[in-house]
């Protein structure tokens, strides 16, 4: 994992709000949410479509900036409204690791190649890089489909091989925005308790976005947001 | 890793064709830069090859090649009594058009004053100068008149004794040689029927005059070819080509030369000069806007490619940036496309362009320094074709990714 420091909290949220147009056409999708994520946690984030789910998820991938508020990871503010602190693209580069509800992979690179381009682009070697993405494949047992092109493989099989992208760099924050949604229950729980795995083993913290209630005694920590609003739920809370 | 490798290979069909059009299209831009060294070439092959030093014309004309020049045979015998002079020979320059095997041929004919030019200097392909003064030629390749083929010119059959290679004029006509005899014969051929009633007519003029009644030997002379009348003069030639001796002061001879009130006096650069500034200049400069239009058009549709490449992986660039990649990873995946397409496009452009060009009724000369220009232009456009899509590629946000 990438040291900035060791702070409490790998992911806090202060008090984060975001507003799109102005005016007649302003619509507030998040207000106010606040969130603290301890290193080596998996956190749920639930909530009808349209919540904002995915506008708070964003906001933390450092994509889709707040309105006002502030993002701190591991201890150091990036984010103070839509202000950045710090060079985003960089810092997403070398601390954050994305999953998504579709596998987004590149086409025309192969299954390696998808892993390896992320180490490559954070200035890792061609050669350390294809061996951890090797590791990372066979890890999540798609080792034998290295040199397949995306299309060749199935939705699950793409799906672990975002997520080996996703853990290429060492990240302390992992994002997964419904990554379960187009696989089956089974390999949907096998994806949520690899992030498990990988939070507990390395110390990340990891935020997932999930419709799915089958699968929340792997997550350590759940949330809900509602018409933008934030709030920590229990399993015995959650509706 | 490169992105712009595995992504050409990714689309290796749409890439190819891409790349064929764009050789193609630079094709014609490498032709247009060929044909127009060609006509340079040919405008003044010949004043290179004929190695004179100087060139004697009719007063205040550009002749013999930019317009038409008279000059009297003794000018020859007037140009070797001055000083400094080594050789001079007759130069007779004329086109015709006549029909050989039911297609038109048109034929640039030029004297060689026999016997001190038989066509020695000419770059012979095949057969040998001129033997004879009368009924041999040597005739250009792009003539198609084979080796010992006859040909009718005027009342005479002339016998092809050698063919050239690129002996072409300014106009792009093949060039055939013949002693200026025959040239003049060709040139000055006029029917019986004409001759019979300009003698007619000569007669007449003598009989209505008072000399022709006192003295009638005058009638009879009248009557006679033209030639045999030692008060007609002989038919003129196009030119004087003067070769001077080694020790001599080239400016001191044409000083003197051009100081006779009846004739001007060239060097074979001025020739040249005369040749590239009046006659090519409007076809050079036509050749040259044409050709800055194609490469216009071609760093356009250069640019249009470049960009729809783009727009098709605008989802992975979006990826990418969203995964962190820096912008220069961007830039260098759609800049080396940029590249790899031009610099392909030009060796498709070369390939085609060598098989193709030599098929074309003119010249069309691929010269080295033309091809590094052409390359350096490419790189150009390659370069100003890839900010549209890296302009798209920039402007795109990772959010996209996620949609």
């Amino acid at each position: 994992m990438n040291n900035l420091s060791s702070p409490q909290y790998v992911i806090e949220t202060e008090a984060i709000t975001k507003i799109y147009g102005s005016g007649n056409t302003e619509v507030v999708a998040m207000r106010d949410a606040s969130m603290q994520v301890e290193p080596g946690k998996v956190v749920a984030l639930l909530g009808p479509s349209g919540s904002g789910k995915s506008t708070f998820l964003t906001a933390v991938g450092l994509i889709n900036p707040p309105t006002s508020g502030r993002i701190i990871i591991q201890g150091k503010a990036i984010l103070d409204g839509d202000n950045a602190l710090v060079n985003l693209r960089s810092f997403r580069r070398q601390h954050i690791g994305f999953v998504f509800q579709k596998s987004n992979l590149i086409p025309f690179l192969s299954a390696i190649e998808n892993v390896q381009v992320a180490m490559e682009i954070n200035g890792v070697s061609p050669s350390a890089a294809r061996t951890r993405a090797h590791e990372l494949l066979d890890y999540l047992g798609v080792g034998d489909r290295a040199n397949n092109s995306p299309s060749m493989l199935s939705g699950g099989q793409q799906q672990r091989v975002a997520v080996a992208r996703a853990l290429a760099n060492h990240p302390s924050v992992i994002l997964a925005d419904e990554p379960t949604a187009a696989l089956d229950s089974h390999r949907g729980r096998q994806v949520m308790e690899l992030f498990a795995q990988v939070a507990h083993e390395q110390g990340a913290g990891v935020i997932v976005v999930t419709h799915d209630h089958r699968s929340l005694d792997v997550f350590d920590i759940l949330y809900e947001m509602e018409d933008g609003i934030l709030e920590k739920k229990t399993r015995e809370t959650i509706a | 890793m490169n992105l712009a490798r595995k992504d050409i290979r990714y689309n290796f069909g749409r890439f190819t064709l891409a790349t064929v059009g764009v050789g193609m299209l630079l094709m014609v831009v490498m032709g247009m830069g060929g044909i127009y060294r060609g006509i340079i070439e040919d405008a003044t092959l010949l004043i290179d090859r004929v190695g004179a030093d100087l060139w004697i014309v009719q007063r205040n004309t550009r002749g013999p090649f930019a317009e038409v020049s008279r000059v009297p045979t003794n000018l020859v015998h007037r140009a070797l009594a001055v000083p400094g002079v080594n050789a001079a020979r007759e130069f007779v320059y004329h086109t015709i058009q006549r029909e050989q095997n039911g297609k038109a041929l048109r034929i640039s004919v030029l004297g060689l004053s026999w016997p001190t030019d038989k066509g020695e200097w000419l770059p012979l392909s095949a057969g040998r100068p001129l033997a004879q003064n009368h009924y041999e030629m040597i005739a250009d390749e792009t003539l198609k008149l084979a080796l010992g083929e006859k040909i009718k010119l005027g009342k005479e059959i002339y016998t092809v004794v050698g063919t050239t290679k690129n002996m072409i004029s300014s106009s792009g006509d093949g060039i055939a040689f013949f002693t200026v005899a025959d040239a003049q014969a060709i040139q000055f051929d006029t029917p019986g029927e004409s001759t019979r009633l300009e003698r007619a007519a000569r007669y007449g003029r003598g009989e209505r005059s008072d000399l022709g009644s006192n003295q009638p030997s005058l009638l009879e002379n009248a009557e006679k070819s033209s030639a045999e009348l030692p008060t007609l003069p002989l038919p003129q030639i196009s030119a004087v080509m003067v070769t001077i001796s080694p020790a001599a002061d080239l400016d001191q001879v044409a000083k003197i030369i051009s100081g006779w009130g009846d004739v001007s006096v060239y060097t074979s650069d001025g020739q040249r000069e005369l040749l590239l500034k009046g006659t090519v200049e409007k076809v050079r400069r036509q050749i040259g806007l044409f050709r800055m239009l194609l490469t216009i058009i071609a760093a356009i549709i250069m640019g249009l490619i470049l960009y729809t490449m783009t727009l098709d992986k605008i989802h992975s660039i979006a990826l990418l940036k969203l995964i962190g990649a820096p912008n220069y990873v961007i830039l260098g995946l759609i800049m080396q496309q940029a590249l790899i397409l031009g610099a392909l496009g030009l060796i498709v452009a070369y390939s085609v362009g060598s098989k193709v060009f030599p098929m074309f009724p003119r010249r069309v000369i691929l010269a080295q320094s033309d091809l590094i220009q052409l390359a350096l232009i490419v790189l150009g456009i390659s370069v100003a074709a890839s900010f549209l899509g890296i302009w798209k590629a920039l402007k795109v946000s990772p959010n996209e990714a996620l949609s």
